[in-house]
């Protein structure tokens, strides 16, 4: 733990010690930013903003997981599904996030459904392709048995196939979350009225970094406690049988 | 014995598969089973014995329902409850034992007591551990006290004594033994070893290689359960004599 913290640290003192050298506005000091960030919070403007992105981050990665791996899975199970769709999955890969924010803002109208629906668009192929291998991973001898003891749609679902899944499940959570956070905030950038995107926005116009810093630190501190809070243990407790000694 | 699993209404099983073939890497067609038809009474044992790579397991992936493309016919054809007792021991490996055991069972049986069953295996100990803690032959204690939990009209076992112990497979085949007379279910036992089905069937079936079918049919009427070591190995070492001679004889013909 500790060399974490060391690291921590260091970082801290090197950003103070470089503010303190370049004496500018365009790079304030931790203290400064601590400061304003205290006082943001207490204004409630900060948490508000983060509540606002939060909520797009958490319903576009509902949406990019739970239609991801539903096509992942059948892509996965059926060669003639994969066919069929790998093509337009290749097209959604390589189209890039900025591209999708934009024809989702002019087709749909600058509104939520249309941020929410960019944001897991640019995370659903990387969702599917991970799910799909998931799902040619699957154990044909433990599908066998299923058969055999006529395990039906849900408790196969839940006993045979999701526990298999889940390895592939953690993994896409986790690169999924990062990403979709990331295009959250250049979608509120673009067009939404609030949120931590949109903050960092007019922040930007004025070059207020004391603002900029305080909202972007925050806002990576509130990702990584999700991360080590939700998504760690989560995927611990998925993993429990694997670590017992054989 | 109210909590014994038993059977539900004990079944006769047929099988007939008058060709099952496989599409090799070039595209021809393989006939690896013809003329195949056995058939086993209600609630007896029947054993198949013939050599490693002859297709006992398809034939029990048919008589199982789990491989339809053969021609020919199975009854009964998806009626019953089966229990099936795969080589490996094919156990969830996230799951207890315990909840391996209770799988399969209807949501409206899912307390059922298992206790004496459990017990006749010898698992009482085990419940709460995970499969990868467990030695081959506890693993397969545990196959098969899944596929009897469920209180099988069939009962189909591929090979379940191969890589154990003899000690230990022993005590399986008592115990099995034991399962078997008690619920009185219909099974079909897969073996390469001819002592094991001697001492447990009380129908043995003999395969012949490829194109695989029954070349001899032998009814054992001693009651199964205490039947001696000399017993098992007389009536091996004939049988085997007599499966030579139609094996020799087939090659001539």
């Amino acid at each position: 733990m500790w060399p974490r913290l060391l690291s921590l640290v260091t970082l801290i003192v090197v950003w103070a010690v470089a503010a303190a050298l370049a004496h500018s506005r365009l790079l304030p000091g931790p203290v400064t930013v601590g400061a304003a960030t205290l006082a943001e919070i207490r204004s409630g403007e900060l948490p508000f903003q983060m509540a606002c992105t939060l909520g797009r981050v958490i319903a576009s990665f509902a949406i990019a997981m739970i239609l991801g791996s539903v096509t992942g899975y059948a892509m996965g199970r059926s060669k003639t599904t994969d066919r069929f769709a790998d093509p337009w999955l290749i097209v959604l890969i390589n189209l890039p996030a900025l591209v999708v924010i934009i024809f989702a803002y002019i087709w749909i109208g600058l509104n939520e459904t249309a941020a929410i629906l960019a944001v897991a668009l640019n995370k659903l192929p990387n969702v599917i392709a991970v799910m799909r291998e998931g799902a040619r991973a699957l154990d044909p001898e433990l599908d066998e048995m299923a058969r055999a003891f006529q395990l039906a749609g849900f408790a196969r679902l839940r006993h045979v196939v999701i526990p298999q899944l889940a390895p592939y499940l953690a993994a896409s959570s986790r690169s999924g979350l990062s990403i979709v956070w990331k295009i959250v905030l250049v979608v509120e950038l673009i067009g939404r009225p609030n949120g931590v995107g949109f903050v960092l926005g007019s922040a930007f116009s004025l070059f207020d970094m004391v603002r900029i810093l305080s909202y972007a630190i925050s806002f990576i501190i509130l990702m990584l406690l999700i991360e080590s809070l939700l998504v760690q243990p989560l995927e611990r407790r998925a993993n429990r049988w694997r670590r017992r000694p054989a | 014995m109210n909590d014994a699993p038993t059977a539900g209404d004990a079944a006769p099983l047929e099988l007939r598969i008058d060709a099952k073939s496989y599409r090799s890497a070039d595209g021809t067609s393989i006939e690896v089973i013809s003329n195949f038809e056995l058939r086993l009474e209600a609630g007896s044992f029947g054993a198949l014995i013939g050599p490693s790579g002859c297709g006992k397991t398809t034939i029990l992936k048919i008589a199982a329902g789990l491989d339809a493309d053969f021609s020919g016919s199975r009854r009964p054809p998806g009626a019953g409850r089966l229990g099936f007792v795969f080589q490996e021991p094919r156990l969830l490996p996230w799951r207890t034992v315990e909840q391996n055991i209770r799988l399969a069972l209807p949501a409206d049986q899912a307390d059922v007591d298992l206790t004496d069953l459990i017990g006749t295996l010898g698992l009482d100990q085990h419940l709460a551990r995970y499969p990868g803690e467990l030695s081959l032959g506890l693993a397969r204690r545990a196959a098969i006290a899944r596929a009897f939990a469920v209180r099988p009209d069939f009962l189909l076992l591929d090979e379940p004594f191969v890589s154990l112990d003899e000690a230990v497979a022993a005590r399986l085949r008592e115990e099995l033994l034991a399962l078997t007379t008690r619920t009185k279910v219909t099974t079909l036992f897969v073996t390469h070893d001819l002592e094991d089905a001697v001492e447990l069937a009380d129908r043995l079936f003999f395969l012949s290689e490829r194109p695989t079918r029954i070349i001899l049919e032998q009814t054992l009427s001693a009651p199964r359960g205490g039947r001696s070591e000399e017993f098992v190995a007389s009536t091996s070492t004939e049988l085997r004599a007599r499966v030579a001679q139609l094996h020799a004889n087939g090659s001539k013909a």
